[in-house]
């Protein structure tokens, strides 16, 4: 199998979604993405979930909003470089909107819409349950898919505990909405709850104990007023996980070379083969420069060969500073060393995906010049990271 | 500072910080320092990462507590297990069993968010009535959870009105509000955007959950390339060209008579304009988040070499005992 490249990911994919652990500038990552897709005539989309200020300052987004708001041109093409019909837009996820659209379109009243949307339980479901952002921007996505408007849609993924809860949201979500124990209380008998229900009633005794009656009452009354929904969710839930089957959907995992990051990039990679997806492109941030190619271990012995040099007493300083010298270059080329081989361990789980490398940048990246930059090393660097050079974006 | 006081300040500290910064290596760092002192030490992890078990060269790390080094041991402690534990321990232990299996003990900590954290923090603090160590120290989740699992006993105190529930977000309210019983060490790197982050979250914590603040831990700050008598430094100059850093290299050379080829004084000259420039930002950012937040920094060094291992936390301890002693 050939090796891909990240440019098909931008100019073929229809869907993108990104995915990597926390702290390895995921959401940057996928603002490169959308940016050089739009650069290549798509029109494009990032949806970010919650960027850093500044980032999302550069990108329009000083308020949340749940729908996407183009992108002035000269702000991210300024030289007018790019093919024609190429648009960027972006948008900020509001889990809690978003999910009260969903309930809203699968209500059978307003009444019911109502009833739900203040429920107390229902608005923990919304806003404070985890894996509910994950769902909600997987079902965000497929709401873009659906309304079309959009060649590219790159969607960052919440920095979960794990990488990969946005796979799995959509199912633990509707397991709890599909608990037996509650749905026995939802179903209605002329006296109130069902009296056959006797166990079920000991049960929430025991749990109001624990936690107070007005929460058991508050999740009885959500479990009552969703009734009749659950279906249109599995329906649904159903869809945005397939979406993400499609052949036109692209998965970028993005790591940092530190070993724990690594580590959980390995994990996804391997989870995201267990539901028979694959990893298309892999993006890897904040690489070391390695100077010159000898090894790291040469240049310490070298630094210790000087250091034992027996010199005049006016040498002294020249033989410290160059010893110096080369244990700082010996340990630059240690930590690049030591980099690659974390890379290797992910390198074979991802096969034939397309790998990128991005240098340690002096400067963190928040307005469109520095994306630019970073697009240029992401799109131009294949394959190997060579001795990459220092400095970057200076 | 004394280590020996620093570290008996309260018997409770939380590190936090946001994912990649090194809150792990600082949560085994402070635990090799303060048991180097002659404390008992206990390690709390609650997010079951295998990391810290890592640091400490041991396979991983368990519910059950184990040494992970001479006076230090370490445990999980993940919020699954606090709740089934709390459970058990408030005499609902056959209901648990089923509270799990049906799946409705998810549902009941839905309605309650944040239960899992107080549960959690609960743990720790009957740890710490029990005396279990001289210092616990708790490697809190990372970035925007630590502000969750550090409020939600406020907020639950709102939301529940009885039960025992509340009385445990009651003793942990306590817990947290009391300086002398635990603090948050705020763990950051002098970048951009972990520093802006950092001050977010200092503000946070102390607008909203009354815990007090230690020292922040700055991780991974290069180290000056200083030598020489006359405190010259091995890095050249910022914007000096890297060719005439080679020339010097060559002076140098030429001076102790050894060969250096024009290709590695090039390498060489590279690779000290980087660490410079690096370096520089470094301590920028630190500077920025001393101006912007007012609290004293211990400064940790960057490790090039090797993968994070017992040896070295015992070079990061030396250079945490020094920050400390400069405090």
């Amino acid at each position: 199998m050939s090796i891909r490249e990240l440019a098909e990911v931008v100019e073929q994919g229809h869907v993108v979604v990104c995915c990597g652990s926390g702290g390895v500038g995921k959401t940057t990552s996928a603002a490169v993405l959308a940016m050089e897709g739009a650069r290549r005539g798509r029109r494009a989309l990032v949806v970010t979930i919650d960027p850093a200020k500044r980032l999302a300052s550069a990108l329009g987004l000083d308020e949340l909003s749940n729908e996407p708001r183009e992108i002035a041109t000269d702000r991210w093409d300024p030289k007018g470089e790019r093919r024609s019909g190429g648009a960027l837009s972006a948008m900020m996820l509001d889990t809690k909107s978003t999910f009260d659209g969903l309930v809203t379109r699968y209500a059978s009243s307003p009444e019911q819409t109502r009833r739900i949307l203040e429920n107390s339980f229902y608005r923990n479901i919304s806003s404070a349950l985890s894996g509910t952002q994950e769902y909600m921007a997987m079902e965000k996505l497929h709401e873009l898919h659906e309304e079309g408007g959009f060649d590219l849609i790159v969607v960052d993924t919440p920095p979960s505990r794990h990488a990969l809860d946005f796979l799995d949201a959509p199912q633990r979500l509707l397991r709890l909405l599909d608990n037996r124990i509650f749905r026995l209380l939802m179903v209605p008998t002329r006296t109130g709850l069902r009296i056959a229900g006797a166990a079920v009633q000991a049960f929430l005794r025991t749990i109001s104990r624990v936690v107070g009656s007005e929460v058991v009452n508050d999740i009885v009354a959500f479990f009552r007023a969703f009734e009749g929904m659950e279906e249109g969710f599995r329906e649904r839930a159903k869809k945005v996980v397939q979406l993400l089957g499609e052949p036109e959907t692209r998965f970028v995992l993005i790591t940092s070379p530190r070993r724990d990051a690594v580590e959980e990039a390995r994990f996804f990679a391997e989870k995201i083969g267990d539901h028979h997806l694959a990893v298309d492109a892999l993006i890897v941030n904040r690489v070391h420069p390695r100077f010159g190619t000898e090894h790291s271990s040469g240049l310490r012995a070298r630094a210790q060969s000087l250091r034992d040099l027996r010199v005049g007493k006016e040498a002294v300083e020249a033989r410290e500073r160059l010893a110096a010298r080369y244990e700082n270059l010996a340990d630059f080329n240690e930590i690049a060393e030591l980099e690659r081989s974390h890379l290797e361990t992910v390198r074979v789980r991802v096969g034939s995906a397309a790998i990128a490398y991005v240098p340690y940048l002096a400067h963190d990246v928040y307005d469109f010049d520095a994306l630019a930059a970073v697009g240029q090393l992401l799109f131009s660097s294949a394959g190997d990271p060579g001795p990459l050079e220092a400095g970057a974006d200076e | 500072m004394e280590l020996a006081q620093f570290c008996s300040t309260s018997r409770v500290i939380i590190v936090a910080g946001k994912g990649g910064v090194g809150k792990t290596t600082v949560t085994a760092t402070l635990a090799v320092a303060a048991a180097r002192t002659g404390m008992s030490v206990l390690i709390v992890e609650v997010e079951g990462k295998s990391g810290l078990a890592a640091a400490f060269d041991r396979p991983s790390l368990g519910y059950e507590e184990s040494e992970l080094a001479p006076g230090v041991r370490g445990r999980t402690l993940t919020p699954d297990a606090a709740l089934v534990d709390w459970l058990q321990g408030n005499g609902l232990k056959r209901v648990s069993k089923r509270l799990v299996q049906t799946g409705a003990l998810d549902i009941v900590a839905t309605a309650v968010p944040g239960m899992k954290d107080i549960l959690v923090l609960g743990k720790v603090k009957s740890l710490d009535l029990q005396r279990s160590a001289d210092l616990i120290i708790v490697d809190a989740p990372a970035a925007g959870h630590a502000i969750t699992f550090l409020t939600s006993a406020r907020g639950l105190l709102d939301a529940v009105s009885v039960g025992p529930v509340r009385k445990q977000a009651t003793d942990v309210v306590e817990l947290l509000s009391d300086p002398e019983r635990c603090r948050v060490l705020l763990v950051t790197i002098p970048e951009e955007t972990p520093v802006s982050e950092l001050v977010d979250t200092a503000f946070a914590i102390e607008d909203r959950t009354g815990v007090s603040l230690g020292p922040v831990v700055v991780n991974g700050c290069y180290e000056d390339l200083a030598v020489g008598a006359n405190g010259d430094r091995a890095s050249h100059q910022l914007g000096a060209d890297d060719a005439v850093t080679a020339a010097s290299i060559q002076r140098d050379a030429d001076l102790l008579d050894v060969f250096v080829s024009d290709r590695e004084a090039r390498d060489l000259a590279r690779a000290a304009a980087f660490r410079s420039e690096r370096a520089a930002i470094q301590t920028h950012q630190a500077d920025r988040l001393g101006q912007m937040l007012p609290l004293p920094q211990i400064r940790l060094p960057f490790l090039f070499t090797a993968d994070l291992g017992m040896r070295e936390i015992e070079r990061l301890a030396d250079a945490f005992t020094a920050g400390v002693g400069a405090l």
